[in-house]
């Protein structure tokens, strides 16, 4: 019988994956995006998890709301990245030195 | 195993499956469409979840209008890979270290503090009639609404900063100036010539 543990199990998967895409990846801009809708994903599927085995909708409501932030997020960093690319003619994490930082 | 746990091992495996290849490809658009499967099949799970509108909720939103997005621009940036790979062998046991040591963190906190007698599954299938929608739209509008208008204000800011960022002005770029058309006066443009009138035997000579 499936229990809530299964789903958190699932969860921490995902994200432990998103994780280790973020170390692997770390001159890919868009990778790194994508990596971080992962991570969004993987704790959703603990709210919705959790909002089931508890019977209260509110997690789910949590979740609407996540997507709500990570569409506008992602919407906002694919257009930094346009500019980006427009200015510099890279993605890459390594070549974006220009502060100085 | 009955078969929702079978259901939810297919999903569950096609969903890991797809996000460890969304890390590794070489190829963005690869990663893209990896993506979009993991949001699908975890569409699947939510469904198991009996969370049915945020599941077609994921499938409209992400797969339709994020990846899709996402797409666009992988395949509009000249992107050269190499570059962008390089240390990928470099970094993977250290990335795989601190993946494994959180995961296991994790799993140990879930069986420790998780345990399914603590949280037993709804025995007590929702009735036929039931809508997920209704519920979540009932909640929505009555005791989120501040919440909900919150949401809608951070769409519009997106929305306006999205624009804001990438609209550009090419100087080679034809375009109106309404501000002079409208101050353009009549004298600029037209020009009154008075000259005599002719006759009816100079036209027909």
């Amino acid at each position: 019988m499936l229990s809530l543990s299964h789903y958190l199990t699932l969860g921490a998967i995902l994200f432990s994956l998103s994780v280790v895409g973020i170390f692997l990846n770390r001159k890919n801009v868009i990778i790194l995006l994508m990596s971080i809708e992962l991570m969004l994903l993987s704790v959703n599927i603990n709210f919705v998890a959790f909002s089931h085995f508890l019977g209260n909708d509110a997690g789910q409501i949590f979740v609407f709301f996540i997507l709500t932030v990570a569409a506008a997020e992602a919407a906002i960093g694919l257009a930094i990245l346009v500019v980006l690319f427009r200015n510099r003619q890279t993605i890459n994490v390594a070549d974006l030195d220009q502060l100085k930082g | 195993m009955n078969f929702e746990t079978f259901i939810f091992y297919v999903f569950a495996a096609v969903t890991v499956f797809a996000a460890s290849r969304v890390v590794s490809v070489r190829n963005p658009v690869f990663a893209a469409m990896f993506l979009v499967l993991t949001f699908f099949s975890c569409a699947g799970i939510w469904l198991l979840l009996e969370a049915e509108f945020l599941a077609i909720t994921l499938v409209l939103v992400y797969v339709g209008a994020v990846m899709v997005l996402f797409l666009f621009v992988v395949m509009m940036l000249d992107v050269n890979v190499e570059p962008l790979r390089e240390g990928f062998v470099k970094y993977l046991p250290v990335g795989l270290l601190v993946g494994a040591i959180m995961f296991i963190e994790m799993v140990l906190l879930i069986m420790r503090s998780f345990k399914s007698d603590d949280f037993p599954a709804p025995t007590t299938a929702a009735a036929a009639d039931y809508s997920n929608t209704e519920a979540l739209g009932k909640l929505l509008y009555s005791e989120y609404l501040f919440q909900f208008e919150i949401a809608a204000i951070i769409l519009l800011v997106a929305i306006v900063a999205a624009i804001a960022l990438t609209m550009r002005r090419r100087p080679d770029t034809k375009y109106q100036k309404p501000a002079e058309q409208i101050d353009v006066s009549k004298a600029d443009r037209l020009r009154v010539v008075k000259m005599a009138s002719e006759t009816t035997e100079q036209r027909n000579s």
